[in-house]
């Protein structure tokens, strides 16, 4: 029997509700994800470390469904075979007088079994922070991750100072070596999560730690800053790349190029108005005159599948959509919105696209 | 023919006065009324410090933020409703989210619990009032205005945006410019000065404010709950204290308690703030636990089973509580030797929890069922609690955690324990108080109608964030791309939220119109048996106009013995006089002079409020305003000539 | 009488509030110069060289003296920019000091404004078309404010670095005295 006031209820609930989803059909700034085929699922484990875990996820699901599905069933049967009473019936005071050794030794067999089983957890758990320490790291790649708000440095270590190189947003890794990552925060707390190959770990200020992962299988696994760092936390993405060894090879032999000189007019240009407008002032460009280090370095910024930390797709309308306004698609990002004539936008994603 | 305890220990006067004793409708019983009566009129106002009044005012203030920090998350969930929605950009986003937690966690969860026991716990014990009725008063004061001010801030575009847990560096003061997180730190100066006060007048209330004959044996489990809540308060509470006082000092002065260039640690601040954030939880589930131990019994028509058990798992709960912190902090560079310490305690805990969730059963399953509203709220908590119980311990294991920690699977299981563990109990214990508090019965028809949209909302609401968490959705984003997978899971949590929403709307649309028009509530409409259900509903202001004498668990249904007196009689009734017993035994000790309505705590805490917000600005305001707070307290203590007067009176010579 | 002025003053208090917590992520002081007439006055410039004038200041009140989020962002790019180079965290060493009452060329956010956007002789670089014209108002707001120009809560905080000297929001306010500066000789760039 509903009383009428709930009609009236309903319909401004409604009406509220709609009147939101409304309001929320305004234009996108967005694109949708630019790596749909990114793979991002902890139970989609494709290394060593994100199995071990995957594997104790299905120990613990198993057992603590079995536990809420006991309890429930219980909770049931009290429902279904409990005789009803009102608030008026006498209450049942036998308890007091007598000792109830049913409900005892059942409560008490209960408890023992929820100890034995909780134990068994923690062994399980153990077991598992074992076999996550103990992932061999002979011939590991060795990368030293930066969080800034919000993207990404990766630089490369092997092989000594002369061999080493930097990279932003998007790390490749070969198949089946293990990746030694060190990771640093530049500003503010952040956290690397690649939810396919391992569990995160935080980057914090003030503090160096360390992450191990391995890749098993070739693919693009999508990785996100998973602790709150300010305004683009929502959209702080790294790619890794897991490519068969002599793949790997040639991209690290190709990343530690300097920068491919432009050849045609257009990206000549480009070059020009990039060292001498405000790009210069805040990214890098090995070979270049721009050398800063406060934003991603370009180098090679045409090999990246995405623009932005994993935001826009890497094409040309894009990047030129995001230079003339990256705050369009970023709010509160730290590029800013360089005014720049037609032409010479043309000229520095000509410049930018040739940058392989 | 009953027949006093036995005469109040006596002291000296010999002048006939009106004492207490006869039953209600007499000469004495309507002076009782009138001494125990609020101060009428506008100033009178100010004044009360009847913790009915206060608890009555506190009530309806925390559920004004529960019905804010509700609306802010119907935002949150309008813009997650789809990908790359802009119904909110990211700084309004980051404000929303933090002044929703913030709300919940700072000015819902905690405060009402301590209201509800400070409403509830006098006529559960037996006592005219709580222990310290102006500082009762006072915390009350203390509490509405920070929570105004946070919410004032948040109307100007200052409120804060760093979360409720507030991590340093991003909330520190190269990173959080302006004055937000200033007003977040001091908001949390405000509400945990006033759980503590009320910490304090709780203890004092259950060890020294009992009816004759309850003893600690008889206390009843809600009691229990609230006195464990209330020393968890007292050690928790200095932590989060001491983590915003070092976050205020090194944004306004330049301290670096948390800036590592200068040998401070950004991992101290996580430190400090979970050795609190922890308890808090637990803080807000315990009292949950309370409500359900003081309802089952009623709608099962039998005692709790196991009350020594229960007892215990309480105290062994609130003492685990305070070791389980760093399991918030499992992704961060600690030892890993050390985390699995706390993944061990944090799985122990579970124990003295599922004790008492057997021990429920078990009185439900040796009962008869009463399938009234408020029991409905409490077989929820065996739903709802259960599974976020079942995530918690899957949280609790560290490589579990590295996946979904800062996920959305942490937000299904935080939401799941809270709204399983706390609200829905504190939905049933309402239900279940309200005829007591206002006289009249609630619709149990819309009690029901407002049950399963809760129950139905919530799980549609937060069950799909587990599998977003494991889809890689994090936490705390205002926004996602779409082709992540997320898109329909977040939809449907949106529309669950919105039922969720609609049934809370219900409850209250319930208690408003039953408040004016229900039905008129007997003294006991559900056949309790806690000493509440003894006295009329609603109370009379003296709350007993006799003072009972207990002999069980259960007082109204353990009556007394043959020829053993029932009432205490012979305190004044023509002046505010208290029995104060002892700790263990509840024998009777000596009396006290209650203190009379002062407007005093209301202006200790309006010049508080001037110390406090000034200091956000200045630190000078910490001097000129610490002038300013002593004239008020000065007022506060000074002994009045006519209640010296009265106090020596009402002393007689042995 | 009393109600009215605590209203109208708590609402001044509010509303300055508003004004110091605004977030502008769309760059509102880009491009709003009325011209591009100031001629570079130093043959320095970052990166490469631009040739042409700059951007004339548009106004002599700074738009974000006002506004905490923008002096902080202004004490960021200080930092990234590396003005400290020169002169420090307002210490001054190869260049002068910014944090005393000294000012060769004036301490009105204008003049600061075309200081940085011109450059200055003997060594200030001329910053026109490298840094975005928000940007330098930015910067402007938090010279200003290592002097204690601006008001106490919007200046900035501690920094979560190696100690550099008070805060900016705890520094007295030091009154300008502006020397009389040289007329900067318009110079083309190289």
């Amino acid at each position: 029997m509903v009383p009428p006031v709930f009609g009236l209820c309903l319909r401004l609930v409604l009406l509220a509700v709609l009147a939101l989803l409304l309001a929320s059909l305004s234009d996108y700034a967005l694109a949708a994800t630019p790596i749909p085929q990114a793979v991002h699922d902890a139970l989609d484990a494709m290394g060593p470390q994100a199995s071990h875990i995957a594997s104790l996820w299905n120990v613990f699901l198993a057992a603590c469904a079995a536990v809420f599905l006991a309890i429930l069933a219980v909770l049931l049967y009290v429902l279904w075979r409990t005789p009803r009473a009102d608030g008026g019936d006498v209450p049942d005071l036998s308890s007091l007088r007598e000792a109830e050794p049913g409900p005892q030794r059942h409560v008490t067999r209960a408890v023992v079994v929820s100890v034995l089983a909780l134990f068994a957890l923690v062994v399980a758990s153990v077991f598992t922070d074992r076999a996550l320490a103990r992932l061999s790291l002979a011939d590991a790649v060795n990368i030293e991750v930066t969080a800034h708000q919000w993207w990404w440095t990766a630089k490369y270590v092997n092989g000594g100072p002369s061999d080493s190189f930097t990279t932003a947003n998007e790390i490749h890794v070969p198949v089946g070596r293990p990746v030694v990552v060190n990771l640093h925060a530049d500003d503010v707390i952040h956290s690397l999560w690649v939810p396919s190959l391992a569990g995160k770990k935080d980057l914090i200020p003030g503090r160096s730690t360390v992450m191990q992962f391995r890749a098993d299988h070739p693919g693009i696994y999508r990785g996100q800053c998973a602790e709150f760092c300010g305004y683009q936390h929502a959209l702080m993405g790294l790619l890794v790349i897991a490519e068969p060894p002599a793949q790997f090879e040639t991209w690290v032999q190709g990343q530690r190029q300097s920068a491919t000189e432009p050849t045609d007019a257009k990206a000549l240009r480009g070059k020009a108005v990039f060292e001498s407008s405000s790009c210069a002032m805040c990214h890098a460009i090995q070979g270049s005159l721009a050398s800063a280090q406060h934003a991603p370095d370009l180098t090679h910024v045409a090999s990246r599948q995405t623009l932005a930390a994993g935001t826009l797709p890497n094409t040309p309308q894009d990047l030129s959509a995001w230079i003339s306004n990256p705050q369009l698609h970023k709010p509160g990002t730290n590029m800013p919105a360089t005014p720049l004539s037609k032409d010479d936008l043309e000229a520095i994603v000509a410049y930018l696209g040739g940058l392989k | 023919m009953d027949r006093p305890l036995v005469e109040p220990p006596a002291r000296g006067s010999d002048a006939p006065r009106l004492k207490d004793g006869p039953p209600p409708g007499s000469a004495e019983a309507r002076a009782l009324d009138e001494t125990w009566a609020d101060p009428p009129g506008f100033f009178g106002w100010f004044c009360p410090v009847n913790h009915k009044t206060i608890a009555k005012r506190f009530i309806v203030t925390t559920l004004a933020f529960f019905a804010a920090g509700g609306l802010l998350a119907a935002v949150m969930r309008a813009q997650l409703s789809r990908p790359e929605n802009n119904l909110v950009g990211p700084d309004m986003y980051n404000q929303l989210f933090t002044m929703h937690g913030t709300t919940m966690m700072f000015l819902f969860a905690v405060p009402v619990m301590q209201t509800v026991a400070t409403y509830m716990l006098p006529l559960m014990l037996g006592t005219r009032n709580v222990a310290f009725p102006r500082m009762n008063a006072y915390a009350y004061w203390i509490f509405l205005f920070g929570g105004l001010m946070l919410y004032i801030a948040f109307f100007f575009n200052t409120g804060p945006d760093a979360g409720w847990f507030a991590y340093v560096p991003l909330s520190g003061p190269q990173f959080a410019p302006g004055k937000r997180v200033d007003f977040w730190a001091q908001m949390i100066t405000f509400t945990e000065m006033s759980a503590l006060v009320e910490a304090i007048v709780i203890i004092t209330t259950i060890f020294k404010f009992r009816a004759p004959g309850m003893t600690l044996n008889r206390l009843p489990l809600f009691a229990w709950s609230m006195l464990v809540t209330s020393f968890m308060v007292l050690f928790a509470m200095p932590a989060v204290m001491l983590a915003s006082t070092a976050l205020i000092m090194d944004r306004l002065i330049g301290t670096h308690f948390y800036n590592p260039a200068e040998g401070g640690d950004a991992l101290l601040w996580q430190h400090l703030f979970w050795f609190f954030g922890h308890p808090e939880v637990y803080l807000i589930f315990i009292p949950g636990l309370g409500f359900l131990s003081a309802i089952i019994p009623t709608f099962a028509r039998r005692p709790i089973f196991g009350y020594t058990a229960m007892v215990l798992s309480l105290i062994a709960t609130a003492f685990l509580s305070f070791g389980l912190w760093v399991h918030h902090m499992f992704a961060t560079n600690l030892p890993e030797l050390g985390k699995g310490f706390f993944t061990a305690v944090s799985m122990l805990i579970a124990i003295p929890s599922a004790i008492q969730i057997y021990c429920w059963l078990a009185t439900l399953w040796t009962g008869r069922l009463n399938l009234k509203t408020p029991l409905l709220f409490v077989l929820a908590f065996f739903f709802i609690l259960v599974l976020g119980g079942m995530t918690g311990l899957m949280l609790a294991s560290v490589p579990l955690d590295l996946q979904v920690h800062d996920t959305y699977f942490v937000v299904a299981h935080l939401h799941y324990v809270l709204i399983g563990g706390a609200v829905f109990p504190l939905f049933g214990a309402f239900y279940y108080w309200f005829p007591k508090f206002s006289g009249r019965m609630m619709s149990e028809g819309l009690g029901r109608w407002s049950f399963w949209l809760m129950f139905i909302g919530f799980n549609l609401a937060f069950f799909p964030m587990h599998l977003l968490g494991l889809h890689g959705m994090p936490r705390r984003v205002y926004t996602y791309q779409a082709g992540m997978g997320w898109d329909n899971l977040n939809l449907a949590s949106t529309i669950g939220a919105y039922t969720l929403a609609l049934g809370i709307f219900l409850s209250l649309v319930n208690a408003i119109r039953s408040a004016r028009s229900g039905e008129p509530a007997p003294a006991d409409p559900w056949g309790g048996g806690t000493l509440e259900w003894a006295t009329a509903s609603p109370p009379a202001t003296c709350n007993f106009h006799r003072v009972p004498v207990v002999y069980g668990r259960d007082p109204v249904w353990e009556p007394p013995p043959p020829g053993a007196p029932a009432y205490v009689s012979g305190l004044a009734a023509d002046s505010r006089e208290q029995l104060v017993t002892t700790v263990l035994d509840a024998l009777p000790d000596h009396r006290i002079s209650y203190p009379t309505p002062s407007p005093w705590p209301f202006l200790s805490a309006v010049a508080t409020t001037i110390l406090f917000v000034g200091s956000i600005f200045t630190p000078w305001a910490i001097v000129w305003g610490s002038v300013i707070v002593a004239v008020p307290l000065v007022g506060w203590f000074w002994p009045t000539r006519r209640e010296a007067a009265e106090h020596m009176a009402l002393e007689k010579q042995p | 009488m009393k109600p009215l002025i605590v209203f109208v003053v708590a609402s001044a208090m509010l509303l300055a509030g508003c004004e110091r917590e605004a977030r502008r992520f769309d760059t509102p002081a880009n491009n709003q110069t009325a011209s591009e007439q100031a001629q570079r006055a130093s043959p320095l410039q970052p990166g490469a060289s631009q040739g042409g004038p700059v951007r004339d200041a548009f106004r002599d009140k700074s738009p974000y003296d006002g506004n905490a989020y923008a002096v902080n962002q202004g004490k960021q790019l200080f930092r990234w920019y590396n003005c400290n180079g020169c002169h420090s965290n307002g210490g001054g060493g190869i260049g002068p000091p910014l944090m005393d009452a000294q000012w060769k060329y004036g301490s009105e956010p204008a003049q600061i404004f075309q200081t940085i956007m011109q450059g200055r002789p003997e060594g200030m670089p001329s910053f026109g078309g490298h840094i975005p014209e928000d940007q330098v108002w930015q910067i402007v707001a938090y010279v200003r404010s290592m002097s204690g120009q601006l008001r106490k809560d919007v200046a900035p905080s501690r920094s979560d670095t190696i100690y550099a000297g008070p805060p900016e929001n705890a520094r007295m306010r030091l009154v300008p005295q502006p020397q009389t500066p040289d007329q900067p000789t318009p110079q083309g760039a190289r």
